[in-house]
């Protein structure tokens, strides 16, 4: 207990440490905002996606990325496992390290992850060397699958991706957090500062967030929000949460009253 | 009362030489053998469990644990490692009342309000082994056996038709007696009479342990007596058991093997028992995790007195501490099963069914070949001597009936053998 | 005819870089796929595009699901 207080909090995967506890989505928004949205955010990763390159628009979004932030490649667009080892394959011919986030959807309308050809992906890419940091839908089952395949940390979801609508899986993420010797980042769903904070104090290791700040009336300010949320719960969780009084009853006999030495 | 236990008793029936060997290997560490090294016929897996276990097991220091540290661990819905060590710490003996509260909340949470009955059948009490505070211990001067095939079938028709339809098969520690071949010949037998058939013999390779599955086993247990590697050196001097990670390892080669569950505990009064109960729970723990299909149970045996010597005991295991100890396993792994034998009294055994045991044993008997006498009164000519001496003797009939008194559900068998 | 990000356009003979070049790809922002099997940068000079190859050319964006 004490030793958690003395110890550097740190974020580590694959071998990497972070600081921050916040990754960044940048989809859904212009790149001009990129560069704000990170600093506040104080985000130290990224995500993006990997697409058919145009010769209309020469504007690289690594160009507005900031220095020192680490790319994570998203496999989005991949229905099946060979498409997101094939999208990785090129994420990291792109030349940005070797980490990638597997995202794997057979079903456009709600765009929930397919655990099972992610878990395939995720062994694929994990013994070719790459951080992988897999999307799933929060089953303690294929999170321990996951864990054997090589993943780097285990990201499920807290609602449908796109919702904001907050903790939904709350009881399964916290048996993941419980059960899983791996970060559990929350990905998906998270749409308010109170509930990232919510999802830290319960034990996660980080939380991803896009469509929250995408759709802000101000989102670098928002992204300071989220910022700030995150940090508090994560202390709230390294301090230990105070009791919950529950209202008990108390036996009538004493239950120990049987024991003589 | 006694900080150690006196062990060691010589029998008058030892020839010289066996006695000069037997206290060279009591007084001089240096001729016994090293404890962490292998025999050629004993395989060694890769696991990361038994590094684990011991490295949070020295670093705890239960003196360091207060009243806070307790009161926070019960507030929590969840019980960590860390307030599990506070759980076990001497600052937690004025909370033991509330603790058996909420250990019995959480039982009938996890178990409902059932209390499983199995026997143990020992077929041999052959033992290569000089454990110091065994009655099996091969210088221990006790009249030996080994049931036959004819013999065994018989024992198991006397247990089978006073109702039990669990049985746990015994042996002492003696491959050379008892082979792997002889033991899944027992539990061949057993399928024949039980639902459940569980094993607690000797520490075997995986191939054996899938062998015996095979045969109708399918629950393993084996003590580490102590997780004190020191003390475990000074208390085993002599055989196979003397090998201390091989022992470490068995339960998680007999789930390599397909076992569907595995039992743990260390013997206490051994060694310091506060550090061997959190070793022996971390070592479910890890395990757990990695194996999350197996079943779990963890047994709570302190010290008896046996043949030959009486003064043998728990030294400061008491009653609180052993109740302490067992309501502490509980809230920390609320989905284990708890098993208490009869080396406990009756007063005792109905006490913590209540609170936290889910499994006891009724019709006991620790030797060889006496069930018939101990069932019917019929006397037998040819007997073996007891590993210990028991403390509960009730039948499954008296026990069935305790049980129900105290308002619990007895439940003989719960699943199927697949 | 050459299959470029699945548009068919001539490039028949051109090998991959100034093929790149020629059509306005930043060669240094993007990855290509020939065939199907990455295409190492090194190899951009060397490669001629024949009729009924097919090139998928890609660049990070913002986004993901």
């Amino acid at each position: 207990m004490e030793e958690k207080k003395q110890q550097e909090d740190v974020l580590e995967l694959g071998g990497h440490t972070f600081h921050s506890r916040f990754i960044l989505g940048s989809g859904k928004y212009s790149l001009a905002l990129i560069e704000a949205a990170v600093r506040d955010a104080g985000a130290e990763i990224v995500t993006c996606a990997v697409r058919r390159a145009n010769t209309k628009e020469h504007e690289n979004i690594l160009d507005y990325i900031p220095k020192g932030v680490t790319l994570l490649p998203n496999t989005s667009g991949a229905r099946t496992a060979d498409e997101a080892v094939r999208i990785a394959h090129l994420a990291r011919e792109l030349g940005c390290g070797d980490f990638v986030k597997i995202e794997i959807m057979r079903d456009t309308k709600y765009l929930l992850p397919d655990n099972e050809a992610t878990i395939r992906a995720t062994e694929t890419l994990a013994k070719e060397g790459f951080v992988v940091l897999p999307y799933m839908y929060p089953d303690l089952n294929a999170a321990r699958d996951l864990v054997n395949a090589g993943a780097a940390a285990v990201m499920p979801l807290a609602a449908p991706i796109g919702s904001n609508k907050g903790l939904v899986t709350k009881e399964f993420i916290q048996i993941l957090i419980d059960e899983i010797d791996l970060p559990i980042i929350i990905d998906a769903g998270i749409g308010s500062p109170a509930q990232a904070c919510e999802a830290m104090q319960m034990g996660a290791a980080a939380i991803m967030a896009n469509t929250a700040l995408a759709t802000a009336g101000d989102l670098p300010l928002m992204a300071s929000a989220f910022k700030d949320a995150i940090a508090a719960g994560r202390k709230a969780y390294r301090a230990g949460l105070g009791r919950v009084l529950t209202r008990g009853a108390a036996a009538s006999d004493p239950l120990t009253g049987f024991l003589r030495d | 009362m006694e900080k150690e236990n006196h062990f060691f008793i010589d029998s008058d029936k030892l020839s010289a030489k066996a006695l000069e060997k037997k206290h060279r290997l009591e007084n001089d560490p240096s001729c016994r053998k090293d404890p962490m090294e292998y025999f050629p016929d004993m395989e060694q897996i890769t696991s990361d469990v038994r590094g684990r276990v011991m490295t949070a097991m020295h670093a705890y220091a239960p003196e360091q644990y207060t009243a806070i540290d307790v009161r926070r661990a019960l507030d929590h819905e969840r019980v960590t490692i860390e307030d599990f060590k506070a759980l076990l710490s001497p600052a937690a003996k004025p909370f033991l009342e509330e603790m058996a509260e909420r250990a019995q909340r959480e039982t009938s949470r996890h178990f409902g309000n059932t209390v499983y009955l199995f026997t143990p059948l020992y077929i041999a009490n052959y033992c290569e082994n000089y454990c110091v505070y065994c009655g099996f211990n091969c210088y221990n001067d006790i009249q030996r056996l080994q049931l036959s095939h004819d013999e065994i079938a018989h024992e198991m028709k006397v247990i089978a038709d006073s109702g039990m339809e669990e049985i746990l098969i015994l042996t002492g520690e003696s491959k050379a007696k008892s082979s792997v071949e002889y033991i899944g010949d027992a539990c061949k037998l057993a399928r024949k009479y039980f639902k459940n058939v569980g094993l607690e013999v000797y520490p075997m390779n995986v191939a054996d342990y899938k062998y015996l599955h095979e045969c109708g086993a399918d629950y393993v247990t084996v003590f580490q007596e102590t997780y004190d590697l020191k003390k475990y050196e000074t208390l085993h001097l002599l055989g196979h058991k003397r090998v201390w990670p091989y022992r470490f390892e068995a339960q998680e080669r007999a789930l390599m093997g397909g076992m569907r569950g595995v039992g743990f505990s260390a013997l206490l009064g051994l060694s310091d028992f506060r550090r061997d109960a959190l070793a022996t729970a971390l070592h479910v723990y890890y395990l757990q995790r990695k194996y999350p299909q197996a079943e779990f149970s963890l047994s709570c045996p302190r010290l008896r007195p046996i043949i030959n010597n009486e003064k043998i005991n728990p030294l400061d295991v008491g009653e609180h501490e052993l109740c302490q100890i067992l309501c502490a396993y509980r809230l920390f792994l609320p989905y284990v099963g708890i098993t208490v034998s009869s080396r406990e009294s009756a007063t005792f055994r109905n006490g913590i069914a209540k609170i936290c045991a889910t499994k006891i044993s009724a019709g006991v008997s620790t030797g060889i070949g006496d069930h018939e006498e101990k069932y019917t009164g019929k006397h037998e000519e040819k007997t073996g001597d007891e590993q210990f001496e028991i403390c509960d003797t009730r039948s499954i009939r008296s026990m069935y009936g305790d049980m129900e008194g105290e308002g619990l559900q007895p439940v003989l068998n719960d699943y199927l053998y697949v | 005819m050459v299959k470029v990000n699945g548009e068919l356009v001539e490039a028949a003979g051109k090998n991959v870089a100034a093929y790149l070049a020629e059509a306005g790809y930043d060669s240094r922002a993007v990855a290509v796929e020939y065939n199907e099997v990455i295409l190492p940068k090194a190899d951009y000079e060397k490669t001629v595009l024949a009729d009924g190859d097919a090139l998928e050319i890609v660049c990070f964006m913002g986004g993901g699901r």
